[in-house]
């Protein structure tokens, strides 16, 4: 129960840094992204806010034998450059910079009741499902879906 | 310039820091919206109240926002259904397919010096900014 209630905080906390830095706001983001307007370099500096204490964090909790909750750390250990990782990374770019929201931000501003936010959350949600629906398909057929796009077994960061 | 906020974006980007931190103390887990979100959408044992928890925390942080800083969550989005139907199906599949997005790879990977995270953050930088640009080149920021 206790592991719930500080995960819970966790989410909270995420969403009023998000808040703070205004990374809700959408014209935020696509203001950072299209450098060749009105440029705001806000986005920078949440990246390194965040980065630089998380940079020192991570590594006096990975001094720890386990998290406080569960048996072991569970991150990413994979290090290959794939064809997944850059093509997904460049679509996720793509409707990132369309309009200026990605999952975190599109989530935590849901409550404002905003159209446009409802709609994109839930495309994001089929656009999620669709993928691993054929992911899995196209990774046990034969040549692991290998005529389409490479695509390994399951890893997920 | 004129709308840049280093201030307040410095201590956002600090809390959202501290906040990721507590995901890997507590659970020992990247804190990553889209992996997290993703993996609630379909059940699987010990995998779902976790997400739940902080999904429910990211909700609930919106209210708090909406409630005593209601100017971060004025959300003012030019653009047509179809357009952020689009935008939203492409994200979707893309940090499913790339294995994050700008938390899990843009933030915890890039603070871990991983490869694949730091591929993956230039390389949706770049099309963001291009897809950004092209947005307002050809379509006056109202597609």
């Amino acid at each position: 129960m206790m592991a719930h209630v500080l995960t819970f905080l966790s989410g909270l906390l995420f969403a009023l840094g998000l808040g703070v830095s205004q990374m809700t706001q959408p014209q935020k983001i696509t203001n950072f992204l299209n450098f060749t307007g009105d440029w705001d370099p806000s986005l920078l500096l949440v990246m390194v806010g965040a980065t630089g204490i998380y940079f020192v964090t991570h590594q006096l909790i990975l001094r720890r034998p386990v998290p406080m909750m569960g048996k072991r750390f569970q991150l990413p250990t994979r290090r290959e450059i794939d064809r997944p990782l850059v093509m997904g990374s460049a679509l996720f770019g793509i409707g990132w910079g369309m309009v200026g929201f990605c999952p975190g931000p599109a989530l935590a501003s849901i409550v404002t009741g905003n159209e446009s936010v409802l709609i994109f959350v839930l495309a994001m949600g089929v656009g999620m499902y669709a993928f691993e629906v054929l992911d899995v398909r196209f990774s046990m057929e034969p040549d692991g879906g290998a005529g389409l796009l490479p695509l390994q077994p399951k890893g997920k960061s | 310039m004129e709308n840049f906020t280093p201030v307040s974006s410095l201590i956002g980007g600090i809390t959202i820091g501290l906040a990721a931190s507590l995901m890997l103390f507590l659970n020992g887990r990247i804190c990553g919206i889209s992996g997290i979100f993703g993996g609630l959408l379909h059940f699987k044992k010990g995998e779902t109240l976790w997400r739940f928890s902080f999904v429910a925390g990211l909700l609930c942080g919106g209210v708090l926002l909406l409630l005593y800083h209601p100017r971060s969550m004025v959300i003012n989005i030019p653009y047509s259904g179809p357009t952020v139907m689009l935008a939203g199906l492409l994200v979707g599949i893309g940090t499913r397919m790339g294995s994050g997005c700008t938390s899990g790879h843009g933030i915890c990977g890039v603070s871990r010096l991983a490869p694949r995270s730091l591929v993956a953050t230039v390389t949706f930088l770049a099309s963001g900014a291009m897809a950004a640009i092209a947005v307002n080149q050809f379509w006056g920021g109202q597609a």
